[in-house]
């Protein structure tokens, strides 16, 4: 796309400038707020916030842990676990259940754009069906069956369960960009003899980067965030517990804390920042991006 | 398993080196042997086809056991997750193509797909199908699925006041928070593309979807908090109500205006969703058909409706049918906010409440199966998608 | 390219092995060894209950000397999502050994279901009389069978006022409901907002009005017909019911009573509502809350200058000196003699010690020191419970989840928004219980 005059550029950059304003501003307050203490944040606005009254202390106390009024020890204070566990733990629970998904659905969704059996449609739509299923309904049968493979607990279960509940939208989203690719690469290289299994492992799987990166974002996203079903499969023992049951925790026991929130929120936020920033590169390339030739 | 390599190149006589079929000795093979014959003269390649399976799998077991165990450091057996799982995964479809393929040429185009399709219909129907059968089973029985009592839980979903209530706030949800979202990211995307701050716009952007649903929660406080006149306000738009000289409302306590409060939330929050999926999309478009509209003397917005929408078309499609069961689903943002008090009940959280918090499963399920019933229009209407497609 | 994909599959498969190999079946050695005085050495029980945080960092602790002296080692997991997850748990086989409730209504459930152990069948009778008394056993039985055993309670029946602000401007604590009217007025006559009142709570908005509710059915109705309403027997659109909530409506949709408004009760958190207690001069003088109130009040705020409370007057002499009361129970889901051994602990003050000491609960076992508590502010509370003529529990956590969790806090909030309903909205909730 080349570039436009310097009006419409102006034009474009102002729209979008007021656009990305607006849609930063509730960030924004978050952020601010972080740096407040409990006091400020719950009696005046965020926007009234001085430079003189910023602190680091709930930063401090969600990575440092959480301190406690204890009598009994020196200081009066006690200090909670840190994070690290916690993170280490969200970590191992997150990058198998991004992956394993990924391969699986990426066959299903060539099989179902490319390949003729009966029951196609069929299959098709029921996948499509399943995106509308609250996984809710899922808790119970699965961990009664987990129960009977002695799984509950570990990390493996949780790593299923999450392959699980996120293969509907990644077939349909493999899919759709599966299928819209040309027809006539594939035939091209059915032509020169190829089988499917290879068109899809040399052709299709190098094409569909774009897809697989946008994909990898939105499950790394949601299963980092996720509360649910690390709660049900893993619980919330300290050394299994993920990011988001410490956070939970740390508000309170009838949320009183939730100041500690704002910080929280940024904190448990930096990877899957990080991840899109490393993965952003795959889908901002353009999917013809030099791959036909040959 | 190297050392089979070449087992697999000899044992396979209607295969050259490179995976080609010759048909003639395909045929001739086909015509000169019957079923018994050809599993004598095949022996061999049979007794291995069951011994490489086996192997693999005590193999992929081993993993599993191991990973189940859990016994060594956490990095460790997450790395061994993240071998076995795409390792194995692969290694999976490797192994199942390769066994059909030992099969004869008919039955290797018939079941070839179904290597593809399988395991992840297999994962499905065993985490989601059989437990959307069981809820379907047990939505004809009472709270307890102890008696019987036919369709009276679906009379009840469909007459409820808190249920009519949600099927009217859905309604508004599936309409507004869907349209508006892609059509903020088609704009956005648009727009990005042609800026030179294209990355920090879209970051920007895509950050919402980072949040969690806890922190999202606790944002949008910020912004819609009350406090009576008078006192200070901590909430930016009644702060900026105030200012303008107006009174501080409870925006989420006020009817019927709060659904589209939360409504706005999630467009915040998936509107970087959208973006990044049309972005795709967009700088897919092939240079060469835009430069001959601009050629044919077509203006921006020709261009813009005549060529780039229907080639985009497939993942409009796409984005919005998966915002749109998103917003039938939802159920975080409207648990977090009201907990569905102030009417603004919905399916999702109905559900959660028969089902977890009255401990009602004949309820409970037959309010997931509505849901269920509400997302067939977009079912068919991706099947007549699916239909104009011609596979191989 | 087959060559290369498939020697580094191999490869792959052969490190997992190889990883298994090591690593896989080494099972995690017992902390030690059973040994002749420790016959349970070694054993987990598992307890799972709603405190987190503060409250289970305590919990845990008291468990520290029953570790040392037994050997076995409880862990105890709590969790704000304690409903969900219990009842998930549960039905999909993974109970846990103890489970503490804060909702006695969730557990009736489960009994029904026939998951709960029968402490009866194994704990001695005589012994529990003596322990807690009659009225906390009985709270604890359906069926004849006891479900568990209290381990915490807390008062809701406090209201809490600026205690030097209030001396100073010669107001006196109220013996009766009419009293507490009357010096409402007063306080309105002297230019001020007697009542702070919020009851926002996310999810779970409306329970300070059920609470409200409840204390009221108490002070004008039988302790019986307290029990019935629970059970589901005394309709809510009966005239006892609807009686309680007209008591309630003189305070709350009286314009002059309730500081900011009546709206501002359904928007203000229950946690942030007795803020204006704390300003100078007092920008409201009473407020009626539960307990645990204290947690979320200023840090540097002083109990007996600050805030001090009274006890909820009554409203009938007829019906004595009631006292609503919440807590936590202990029910068991797992008959091992380790999890038996934690069940006799948890029926001994000791439980409570270090909660008791930190001021976060009170011990409703007989062997309980007045002693442990950390101030007089707690101790008085311990002793409007035991000079309570009637207690109960908090209604709304007796009745069932679709009712104390559900219709009943909704009608609260639907009748703050619109007091002209009030019959519809009693109707609702009495459809709403479960056959």
């Amino acid at each position: 796309m080349g570039r436009k005059t310097s009006l419409s550029g102006i034009l474009v950059n102002g729209a979008l400038l007021l656009i990305v304003l607006i849609w930063t501003v509730p960030t924004l307050g978050l952020l601010v707020s972080s740096f407040r203490g409990q006091e400020a944040v719950r009696d005046t606005g965020w926007w009234t916030a001085k430079p003189a009254e910023l602190t680091l202390s709930n930063y401090d106390q969600v990575l440092g842990g959480k301190e406690y009024a204890d009598p009994t020890l020196p200081g009066g204070v006690a200090k909670g676990e840190n994070m690290s566990n916690a993170f280490l733990n969200s970590l191992t629970v997150t990058v198998p259940s991004t992956v394993i998904p990924i391969l699986i659905a990426a066959f299903a969704a060539y099989g179902f754009a490319w390949m003729k059996f009966p029951g196609r449609k069929v299959l098709f739509v029921i996948v499509v069906a399943l995106l509308v299923v609250p996984l809710q309904i899922a808790l119970i049968p699965i961990l009664r069956d987990y129960m009977q493979l002695n799984l509950t607990g570990t990390f493996l279960a949780i790593w299923l369960a999450h392959t699980g509940f996120g293969l509907p939208l990644a077939t349909y989203l493999l899919f759709n960009y599966i299928s819209s690719l040309p027809r006539d690469i594939l035939e091209s290289a059915f032509i020169d003899g190829a089988s499917h299994f290879t068109i899809f492992l040399r052709l299709i799987l190098p094409l569909s980067v774009p897809a697989l990166a946008s994909f990898a974002i939105f499950q790394f996203l949601w299963v980092w965030n996720d509360l649910l079903v690390a709660l049900v499969f893993i619980g919330s023992r300290p050394e299994v517990a993920v990011l988001t049951q410490r956070l939970q925790d740390m508000t309170g026991s009838r949320g009183q804390d939730w100041h500690l929130l704002t910080a929280g929120a940024f904190v448990t936020m930096a990877v899957p920042l990080l991840v899109f920033f490393a993965l952003q590169r795959y889908f901002v390339r353009g999917l013809l991006a030099g791959s036909v030739k040959g | 398993m190297v050392a089979l390599l070449p087992v697999y190149v000899v044992w396979n006589p209607d295969r050259t080196r490179k995976g080609e079929i010759d048909m003639e000795q395909v045929r001739e093979r086909e015509q000169s042997t019957g079923v018994v014959q050809w599993i004598a003269a095949n022996l061999a390649r049979l007794l291995i086809s069951l011994i490489v399976p086996v192997v693999t799998f005590v193999v992929m077991w081993q993993g599993f056991v191991f990973l189940r165990g859990g016994a060594a450091p956490k990095p460790v057996v997450a790395t061994v997750a993240i071998i076995w799982g795409v390792g194995g995964v692969a290694a999976l479809f490797v192994l199942s193509n390769w066994l059909v393929e030992q099969l004869p040429l008919k039955w290797t185009a018939a079941l070839r797909p179904f290597v593809f399709v399988g395991p992840a219909m297999v994962i499905l129907t065993w985490y989601l199908v059989l437990p959307t059968l069981r809820t379907f089973y047990f939505s004809f029985f009472n709270a307890q699925s102890t008696k019987f009592v036919g369709l009276e839980n679906y009379i009840f979903a469909l007459t409820d006041s808190a249920m009519l209530e949600s099927f009217r706030n859905n309604l508004i949800w599936l309409v507004v928070g869907t349209g508006l979202s892609v059509v903020f990211g088609l704009l956005i995307a648009i727009l990005a593309d042609r800026s030179r701050f294209e990355v920090i716009a879209k970051s920007l952007i895509f950050l919402p979807m980072a949040i969690s649903f806890v922190g999202a929660g606790v944002i949008w406080r910020f912004i819609y908090f009350y406090k009576p006149v008078g006192a200070e306000q901590i909430g930016l738009l009644n702060a900026f109500v105030v200012s303008l000289g107006g009174q501080p409302q409870a925006w989420l306590t006020l009817r019927p205006w709060n659904t589209l409060f939360l409504v706005a939330i999630m467009i915040w929050l998936n509107t970087g969703y959208a973006m990044v999926l049309l972005s795709a999309a967009l700088k897919g478009v092939p240079a060469e058909l835009l430069e001959a509209g601009r050629i044919d003397g077509a203006n921006e917005a020709q261009i813009f409706f005549g060529i780039i929408i229907p080639y985009i078309q497939g993942t409009i499609v796409t984005v919005a049918t998966t915002i749109l069961i998103g917003c039938l689903k939802i159920f975080d943002i409207v648990f977090v906010m009201t907990n569905g008090n102030y009417g603004t009940e919905v399916m999702a959280s109905q559900f959660y409440k028969q089902m977890f918090k009255f401990q009602n499963f004949g309820r409970g399920g037959a309010v997931a199966i509505i849901l269920l019933i509400a997302v067939i229009p977009v079912m068919i209407y991706n099947l007549r998608q699916f239909r104009e497609r011609e596979a191989f | 390219m087959k060559k290369q994909l498939f020697a580094l599959l191999s490869l792959l498969v052969l490190t997992s092995l190889a990883l298994a190999a090591c690593g896989g079946g080494a099972a995690p050695a017992p902390a030690q060894a059973p040994a002749g005085n420790k016959p349970l050495a070694g054993k987990k029980v598992s307890v799972f209950g709603v405190a987190a945080d503060e409250q289970a960092r305590l919990f845990q602790k008291e468990f520290d000397a029953f570790t040392e002296r037994t050997g076995i080692n409880v862990e105890y997991e709590g969790n704000k999502d304690f409903e969900t997850l219990v009842l998930v748990r549960i039905e999909g086989g993974n109970a846990p050994d103890i489970a503490q409730f804060a909702q006695p209504g969730l557990v009736a459930d489960f009994v029904k279901k026939g998951k709960v152990i029968d402490l009866y069948s194994w704990m001695d009778k005589a012994y529990l009389q003596k322990q807690f008394k009659q009225g906390y056993l009985d709270m604890g039985t359906a069926n004849g069978k006891l479900a568990g055993i209290w381990h915490n309670v807390d008062v809701k029946s406090l209201v809490w006022y600026p205690k030097a602000a209030f001396d100073a401007k010669g107001y006196k604590i109220p013996q009766t409901w009419d009293e507490m009217i009357a010096l409402s007025d007063q306080i309105v006559k002297d230019g001020g907002t007697p009542w702070c009142i919020g009851i926002e709570s996310a999810g779970a908005t409306g329970w300070v009005g059920t609470d409200w509710i409840e204390d009221i059915m108490l002070r004008t109705t039988t302790p019986e017909n307290y029990d019935k309403w629970t059970r589901g027997e005394l309709k809510f659109s009966s005239p006892e019911v609807k009686n309680a909530f007209d008591i309630m409506s003189k305070v709350w949709f009286n314009p002059k009573y309730v500081y900011g408004g009546t709206p501002t009760i359904l928007t203000t958190g229950f946690g942030d509502a007795p803020k204006p207690l704390f300003e100078n001069p007092p920008k409201c003088w009473l407020h009626r809350q539960a307990s645990f109130i204290k947690n979320f009040f200023p840090k540097d705020a002083v109990y007996g200058k600050d805030y001090a409370y009274f006890y909820l007057p009554p409203i009938d002499p007829k019906y004595g000196k009631p006292v609503l009361t919440s807590g936590s129970i202990s029910v068991m889901f797992n008959d091992r003699p380790e999890v038996r051994e934690v069940m006799k602990f948890l029926a001994t003050g000791e439980s409570m010690k270090v909660e008791a000491q930190a001021g976060v609960g009170l011990a409703p076992h007989n062997d309980a020191d007045l002693a442990w508590y950390p101030d007089e502010g707690t101790r008085g509370f311990a002793k409007i419970l035991a000079d309570a003529t009637v207690a109960r529990f908090d209604g709304s956590d007796l009745m069932p989840g679709a009712v104390g969790a559900g219709s009943f806090w909704k009608g609260i909030v639907d009748y703050v928004q619109d007091p002209t309903k009030l019959d519809t909205i009693l109707t609702n909730i009495d459809n709403s219980w479960p056959k």
